[in-house]
């Protein structure tokens, strides 16, 4: 008999084969590590004691977990609609644009409470831009938006090397940036919020960007489950012909979602360009809208889940860090072994378990 | 004349540029052809250009490369297989997996076995692939026109490109005049249909498949072992997917896709050439357009501005024979 139609309650679907997914995808890390000659438990050890040991370990485990916050959850509307956008890397990257411009053209004359608004409109209005040729494509030509998306992401890295080489570096500089952005462009540390822990943030760059990535989060969560709009995309991503006989306009509401999208996955830029580096630079954002890829398929596209995913990519990211110091035989790049690993597991390979899991759960409730 | 030597130059370093697209744009023929999307072109290719460059490395042959490469290749193809067909799951999240666990894996394993910083060893020169010198290129050298022609676009090239381009026609044969090739399109497009011919769905995608993962070993060998001698770090750096655009934008047919990547294959070397010079009346043309155009074609070509192009209509869907 079939087992896909045989309904398992939510804390296997949601809780036990996420979480064996996972383990597995930790098992066969543990054995590339094994295989160069390390041991895989004192490996994890260090990765967590590097994660989560000290104040300022934990600031750039959350500094991180920031950043695939707001790709998880760019992935996860788009998601929701049935798009899967695999641009966020590129939508992040030219939201960074948006923030530059505006940390560049306010920083000389206001406060930085005076600028995050601006530069959260900023970054997303540029990182929705970033998502819309690819959107307006898939809706009205029927491209595929995977296709459009990576597209996308090459044609955002090559103009945005090209911005930095000839239009924002300073002059005389070799580094391909702009200027280092005042305090009324930069965003503040949380060292206040770590010290209520008794935990020092030191060089952390943990900052006000976590804060809105949580408003986010929350924001995200009232428009998929409680408002119109939401219900419409998620009409859409079950069954597209459906919704459209529901008489859910298919154009607006792809169109709409991918820039929802996109400008979620701009934000990103707020936490590395203006929390972090005070400035942008060529590849700021080093993989993480690839992470959020992992990070929403891990957190089933849930505000939640994409928090604790993230955290525990957050944890990946720093903690490998520091393994690679302890342990010269292990790079850093365990860690993309580990990510692909868990989107193999958590994404490709979501379904492996679940005939078994069917087969344990009807013996265990006899029937 | 020395404009038509220029030409030249830029033509030869345009084939050599066009070889690994071509392997991994006929590798994705296959799949895409038989209704698997296989995002994971990028990560067979570096995998491949790992295992060859490490096996023609500790044996010094560089056939042992490529069988390595071509056998890497495969296994990566074979996982995404198992994924996608057995396990149904999403060909995309799969595909994107697979490229990162090739991306991280070939720098942990290059590190710990070189420990040169994700390179691996110099590969001797007879572990590697060299220029083959054509009957009677040096004594057309002289000939006008045709003789630089031959002697450096058409001769002087690696066994691997001779390979690359005889692909086209066997892939064009394999798909339309074979009775594999006439099921593997007609999975692409209705598998039910095929399944009610009572031919396996399944086994006809994961055969698609290997044919996928032997021609990516190919462009992986190519990369690490013919075109330079060791692998570096990232060194297929997004050709994977520019092949992928390549298949596209020459609408998923065999020899389109040779015309296609010879197209990007120019425009890479022409970017290369055009590099710090400037041209008449319009002055210094920034490398990045070059670099971005491929994917603007791509995407002008999907915005169904030039002609049609019609993916297989059941790609990207896994397979269920009973609800």
């Amino acid at each position: 008999m079939s087992t896909a139609s045989v309904p398992l309650p939510a804390w296997i679907n949601y809780g036990a084969i996420p979480l064996l997914n996972l383990i597995l995808a930790f098992f066969f890390s543990g054995l590339v590590v094994w295989a160069i000659g390390e041991n895989p438990l004192e490996a994890l050890n260090f990765l967590i004691q590097g994660a989560l040991g000290r104040g300022d370990a934990i600031g750039f485990t959350l500094f991180y977990a920031t950043s695939f916050i707001f790709t998880g959850l760019s992935v996860a509307v788009a998601f929701h609609a049935g798009l899967f956008n695999i641009g966020s890397e590129g939508q992040a990257y030219v939201g960074g644009l948006g923030a530059a411009l505006v940390a560049l053209s306010l920083d000389h004359y206001v406060p930085w409470y005076v600028t995050m608004p601006f530069a959260i409109v900023g970054a997303a209005l540029f990182g929705a831009a970033w998502a819309f040729i690819p959107a307006w494509l898939q809706a009205k030509r029927g491209s595929h938006i995977v296709i459009t998306t990576i597209m996308f992401n090459f044609i955002g890295a090559a103009l945005m090397v090209y911005l930095l080489v000839n239009v924002f570096i300073v002059p005389g500089k070799m580094a391909p940036e702009t200027r280092t952005f005042l305090p009324g462009g930069q965003l503040p540390k949380l060292d206040w919020l770590m010290a209520l822990f008794g935990l020092k943030l030191g060089p952390a760059p943990f900052n006000v960007s976590f804060i809105i990535a949580l408003v986010m989060c929350y924001l995200v969560w009232l428009l998929i489950w409680r408002t119109k709009l939401g219900y419409e995309m998620r009409t859409l991503g079950i069954s597209p012909t459906a919704a459209v006989y529901a008489g859910i306009p298919y154009v607006r509401t792809v169109i709409i979602a991918m820039l929802i999208s996109g400008g979620l996955a701009g934000m990103m830029s707020l936490n590395a360009v203006m929390g972090a580096s005070a400035r942008l630079q060529v590849e700021f954002v080093a993989g993480a809208g690839f992470v959020g890829i992992a990070v929403s398929l891990m957190g089933r596209s849930h505000p939640v889940g994409i928090i604790l995913a993230a955290l525990l990519f957050g944890i990946l990211y720093q903690g490998g860090a520091d393994l690679s110091f302890e342990m010269p035989n292990i790079t850093r790049d365990m860690i993309v072994v580990i990510q692909g690993l868990v989107i193999f597991f958590a994404g490709a390979l979501e379904y492996m378990l679940r005939p078994g899991m069917v087969r344990l759960y009807q013996t265990a409730t006899g029937k | 004349m020395e404009y038509f030597d220029t030409f030249v130059s830029i033509l030869g370093s345009a084939i050599r540029l066009s070889i690994p697209l071509l392997f991994t744009a006929l590798a994705g023929l296959f799949s895409e052809r038989a209704g698997i999307f296989d995002i994971g072109l990028e990560g067979k290719m570096l995998a491949s250009a790992f295992a060859a460059a490490c096996v023609a490395y500790w044996t010094g042959n560089a056939w042992a490369g490529l069988g390595a490469g071509i056998m890497v290749s495969i296994i990566f193809s074979l996982l995404h297989g198992f994924a996608s067909i057995t396990n149904r799951g999403n060909q995309i999240v799969s595909g994107v997996a697979l490229n990162f666990i090739a991306a991280g894996l070939t720098i942990v394993l290059g590190t710990a076995w070189f420990n040169q910083g994700g390179r691996t060893g110099q590969v001797p020169a007879e572990g590697r692939f060299s220029g083959i010198i054509l009957p009677g290129a040096d004594m057309m050298r002289d000939v006008p026109i045709i003789g630089p022609l031959y002697a450096n676009v058409i001769s002087g090239n690696n066994i691997l490109t001779y390979i690359a381009f005889l692909m086209v026609p066997i892939s064009w044969w394999v798909l339309y005049r074979t009775r594999f090739g006439l099921r593997l399109r007609a999975v692409g497009e209705n598998p039910g249909a095929v399944d009610t011919a009572g031919v396996s769905v399944v086994w006809l995608r994961y055969r698609a498949l290997i044919v996928t993962g032997f021609l990516a070993g190919f462009a992986g060998t190519y990369l690490s072992i013919a075109q330079s001698a060791a692998f570096i770090n990232n060194m297929s750096a997004g050709k994977g997917y520019i092949a992928l655009a390549a298949l596209i934008f020459a609408k998923w047919k065999p020899v389109p896709v040779m015309f296609a990547c010879l197209l990007f294959g120019f425009l890479d070397a022409f970017a290369n050439f055009m590099q710090g010079k400037s041209l008449p009346m319009i002055g210094e043309v920034p490398v990045q357009i070059f670099q971005a155009l491929p994917y603007i074609l791509t995407c002008v070509l999907l915005a169904g501005f030039i002609g049609v192009a019609r993916p297989p209509k059941a790609g990207g869907v896994a397979y269920t024979k009973e609800r």
